[in-house]
């Protein structure tokens, strides 16, 4: 089968599909974003996590095609669609829903509006750079969150969606939050620490604007 | 009940020792000492960072393995008809098809079968291969051959292994171990003696004995065993692979793909996480065949379900230990006997047994010893390498042993320790002198002196009178109790582990490092084959390049086979070793430009000839300080390239006898206090708090050492309440190979973990530093036993707790 839809806010069509791919290996294996991560492709470590529609779900655990027509974000999307959240905010919108740098809390997820207006912008595959960081892979890197990074992306869509609905989470609404993402090399306690930074700095640049 | 009053002053002695300090490269920044952060760190937030099942080839294919449904078995036929006729397979392979003389392989011993022949040993066994234009039509493939299995009884344990009449694993051994052993069925036997246990016994006012049982851990490292294998023209082969050690892994493949080692090419992928189940063979050697068939790329990615088949586990065990003390609390005699399960194939078992026997009294003084451990083959899954490495459930056992003598002598569980506790210059039982600081009673003091957390941390002040977050409570949001039958209990243990491999073992690495001009200034290439599985050993490598040769800017060249080998990524000893193999060719490249300076500067000044130099900031400087030339006018066009060899301190092997001889290159030990809550009635565990103190030697990335013994803790922490392979004991069958059955902690389960790093130099090691990755797995396992045991009274001599353990159902 052909499936449609939308990733990093680029159109994008896959064929020859068979109806048993999930989104995860039609993003890996058919489309060229292999940073959505296969730890255990059964819902449970939560490597593969994307927002679909804004939502944070498994691609493992979505059929291609029912992504038919949707909106995905992936890691590899990040940081410009955090990027956009901000402009859109510092516009004076708080209409998608995704501003959580204002400091609003209480709505999730981002609206397909918002989600159609931007796409992401390309890295360089050697060295990574070309494209700025969002606050929370800013944060990953500097809190030492990092290690075997197998986990990262996911948790880093994860988190970002968390910091997108609530500005200023406790530990215990990190953990709450995180609590669907495996890691095995880091004890989580840099990750929390990731997440502190990241919301951090999202309140100062909320002051400031 | 609350742990003891904090703050009591150790009895040990004071430890001992002080940080290095560095002269050559202090001022350059980006160099040891500091927190750099890791050079793949943007490449893995952005996902781009290529793991070994993100390779992808044009006209690839997907490999398969089918492995064995039960555990012991003659093959009676197989048949790879159907599969074959397939439409998009393009091979299917069994044993017959395997090409060279050599059909098997291994660490120590090549016992293991690339595919099954005849015969399974062990449930998930490979048997044959697939290989098709879709992952899923390989799957379906390999569902389609038919494999006729004539079932053998199984071996499970030490009884049915040493029976009398007990099928032999392995006929016709001809391995190093099989001289030693008592029977065939047991891999390796290491007894030790020292002293005489029995007389030392007769001191004993109390002896306490204990029977511990130590579940199957598995690794559960997230990035499945994956790679790409590309056919050469030459016919060749270039594998793409996530791996612990290239070059043990290149030993093992080129022989059964009848191919010399040089038309093996491999590079190491990005790896996702390893804690020793990468030490192993998995899909290296299948997807080679594969590729090598068919003459096309051909990936495998194992799924989770066959991950926990593709790899080793830790060892389960059984300890036996006796202790024996003084009324005043000192030990006097100690005698234990450690039964590990091998499973199917030998795997690192005799290293375990060597690790297990010589680490199994302890960071404490015992001078009167009768110690024996064993690694069985069964036909459990196999077992070998994980994080800690046989210490770790020796650990287990000797720190529960700890607790109860306490308790017989009424005496603090802490102050025994300490009164106990081995120093620098302290007798290993191996007669091997502990000659660098040995702080065990310092970093227990320094885990018992921490503030307790807060009584009640669920309980705050709301609006409406008190508020409970039930997060904070055994049984989280599933809302179980609001603090009802909850008992808090605090715990305490120590361990001591070695660094690097050991017993006689030639552990060296390899470095190549290259100093060159490039746009103006100087830049240093570091190459090694040392993998990097997570640990952050290329960012420590950049570290001491910059340090070593005064430079910013140092690039690392991705491992390979091109370059000598780097030794594991294990053992805690890759800084270490190939970090000291990095120091080592900079100190060679240094010379090299200082001599290239003198000749071209050395008239103009003095102070080339008589002074000290040092490169700081790409300039030759003084030791007082003055600048004699810049690297950029030194070298100009010239490149300074030097390849090394680096070796610490050779060890000897223990005698297979009395177990003497310096067998260790390094120890290292660590502490932790855990404080948990209790939910007595329903058998529940919440671990708020688990408390670290380590000595590293040297944290030359103190960001990385305090990542390196969380996650250490935490995999010890998960073993203690929720981790463990289930292996039916009468089938020998796996229960529970997937994520929804074998849990590992996640956030929620993990508590917050305050670390105390100490910098106590040993004058062996490279800027004195001490492997530090395993330590912290070995005594946070029985720190949370001691803490549960502290809240319940129960005895508890088995990982993990489960609920029905705590309440009696």
């Amino acid at each position: 089968m052909r499936v449609n839809f939308t990733v990093n806010g680029r159109k994008q069509e896959a064929d020859d599909v068979w109806e048993g791919e999930s989104l995860l290996y039609v993003l890996r294996e058919r489309m060229g974003l292999p940073g959505s991560k296969n730890a255990c492709e059964q819902g449970e470590c939560g490597s593969c996590t994307v927002r679909l529609d804004g939502v944070p779900v498994c691609s493992c655990l979505v059929a291609a095609g029912q992504a038919e027509g949707r909106e995905v974000v992936t890691v590899e999307g990040l940081a410009d669609f955090a990027q956009q959240r901000e402009e859109a905010a510092h516009a004076g919108g708080c209409a998608s829903g995704a501003c959580g740098s204002s400091g609003t809390s209480g709505s999730s997820g981002t609206s397909l509006d918002a989600a159609q207006r931007w796409s992401a912008k390309g890295t360089d595959g050697q060295t990574g750079e070309g494209g700025e960081l969002s606050p929370i892979q800013q944060a990953f890197i500097e809190a030492g969150a990092v290690q075997c990074g197998f986990c990262t992306p996911g948790l880093l869509v994860a988190a970002d969606e968390l910091l997108e609905r609530e500005a200023s989470p406790s530990d215990a609404d990190i953990r709450e939050a995180l609590s669907g993402n495996l890691c095995r090399c880091t004890g989580y306690e840099k990750i929390l620490d990731a997440v502190r930074l990241a919301a951090a700095r999202q309140d100062r640049s909320g002051e400031a604007a | 009940m609350a742990g003891t009053s904090t703050g009591t002053p150790a009895t040990g002695r004071p430890a001992t020792g002080a940080p290095t300090n560095l002269t050559q490269g202090s001022r350059t920044k980006g160099g040891i000492g500091e927190s750099t952060l890791r050079p793949d760190g943007t490449l893995k937030v952005t996902g781009e960072f290529a793991y070994s099942s993100d390779m992808w080839h044009e006209d690839m294919l997907w490999g398969q393995t089918l492995r064995s449904t039960v555990a012991h078995a003659e093959i009676k036929s197989i048949d790879t008809t159907e599969a074959l006729a397939m439409d998009g397979v393009y091979a299917v392979l069994t044993y017959d098809d395997l090409p060279a003389e050599m059909k098997n392989y291994g660490l120590e011993i090549q016992d293991t079968p690339v595919l099954a022949h005849g015969k399974v040993r062990h449930h998930g066994e490979p048997v044959a291969l697939v290989a098709a234009d879709h992952p899923e039509t390989a799957r379906r493939a390999a569902a389609k051959i038919k494999v006729e299995y004539v079932e053998l009884p199984v071996i499970t344990d030490e009884a049915s292994a040493l029976a009398d009449d007990a099928v032999l694993l392995h006929e016709g051994r001809d391995d190093d171990h099989i001289a030693h052993v008592p029977h065939p069925n047991i891999v390796h036997r290491q007894p030790i003696i020292r002293g005489d246990a029995d007389e030392a016994a007769k001191k004993a006012d109390v002896i306490v004995r204990g029977e511990y049982t130590f579940g199957m851990q598995d690794q559960a490292f997230l990035g499945p065993e994956s790679g790409l294998a590309v056919p050469g023209d030459d016919g060749g082969v270039d594998l793409y692979v996530a791996t612990q050690w290239l070059h043990s892994d290149l030993e093992q493949i080129a022989p059964v793909l009848g191919l010399p080692e040089e038309k093996v090419r491999m590079t190491l992928s990005g790896v996702g996480g390893a804690f020793g189940g990468r030490e192993d063979i998995s899909m290296q050697i299948h997807a080679c065949l594969l590729a090598l068939r068919t003459g096309k790329p051909v990936k495998i990615v194992y799924n989770r379900f066959e991950s926990f088949f593709g790899h080793v586990h830790r060892h389960p065990a059984k300890l036996f230990y006796e202790h024996g003390a003084t009324r005043d609390g000192k030990l006097t005699h100690m005698k234990c006997k450690i039964v590990l399960d091998g499973g199917a194939y030998a795997s690192a078992s005799p290293a375990v047994v060597g690790n297990a026997s010589s680490l199994s009294v302890g960071p404490y003084v015992v001078d009167d010893v009768e110690i024996e451990a064993i690694a069985l083959y069964t036909n459990n899954p196999p077992c070998g390498a994980m994080r800690g490495f046989g210490a770790v459930q020796a650990c287990f056992a000797y720190e529960a042993q700890m607790d109860k003598l306490a308790a017989k002598l009424d005496m603090d569980p802490v102050e025994l320790r300490q009164l106990n506790a081995m120093e620098q210059g302290t007798l290993m039982p191996t007669g091997q002198r502990v000659d660098s600081p040995a702080p065990v009673a310092e970093i227990l003091r320094r885990v018992k002196a921490r503030p307790l957390p807060p009584e009640q941390q669920w309980v705050s002040a709301g609006a409406e009178g008190t508020e409970v977050d039930v997060r904070a409570l055994p049984g989280g949001l599933s809302n179980t109790t609001h603090g009802e039958g909850v008992v808090r209990g605090v715990g305490y243990a120590v361990g001591i582990k070695n660094v690097g491999f050991s017993e006689g073992f030639d552990d060296y690495s390899t470095a190549r490092v290259r100093l060159e001009i490039v746009g103006g200034e100087p830049v240093a290439t570091v190459h090694t084959a040392m993998a990097e599985v997570g640990q952050g050993g290329i960012t420590v490598h950049a570290q001491i390049a910059r340090t070593e040769l005064g430079v910013q800017q140092v690039t690392i060249h991705p491992a390979d086979t091109q370059v000598g080998s780097a030794g594991s990524s294990s053992a805690s000893r890759q800084t270490y070793v190939t970090g000291g193999a990095i120091k080592n060719s900079c100190e060679a490249v240094r010379e090299k430009v200082l001599e290239i300076g003198r000749r071209k500067f050395g008239t103009y000044h003095p102070a080339w000839a008589t002074a000290e130099l040092v490169l700081e900031d790409g300039k030759v400087v003084t030791d007082g300080g003055e600048v004699l030339a810049s690297v950029v006018d030194v070298l100009e066009n010239e490149a300074v390239d030097i390849e090394h060899e680096w070796r610490h301190r050779p060890t000897e092997a223990f005698d297979p006898v009395t177990g003497q001889g310096n067998g260790h290159v390094q120890y290292t030990f660590a502490a932790h206090r855990a404080v948990v809550e209790v939910d007595t009635e329903l058998g529940l565990v919440k671990v708020i708090e688990l408390a670290c103190a380590q000595d590293v030697g040297k944290a030359l990335n103190p960001l990385s050492v305090v990542g390196q013994i969380q996650g250490g803790t935490t995999q010890g922490l998960g073993v203690a309440v929720m981790e463990e392979i289930i292996v039916d004991p009468k089938t020998a069958k796996v229960r529970n190979p997937s994520f929804t059955d074998y849990l590992i902690p996640t956030i929620l389960d993990t508590p917050t973990i305050p670390v105390d790093v100490l910098e106590l130099a040993d004058d062996h090691a490279p800027y004195g530093l001490r492997g530090i990755g395993e330590a912290p797995t070995l005594s946070s396992t029985p720190a949370v036993l001691a803490a549960i045991r502290n809240a319940t009274g129960l005895e508890l001599n088995k990982t993990p707790v489960r609920p029905e353990h705590l309440t009696g159902t």
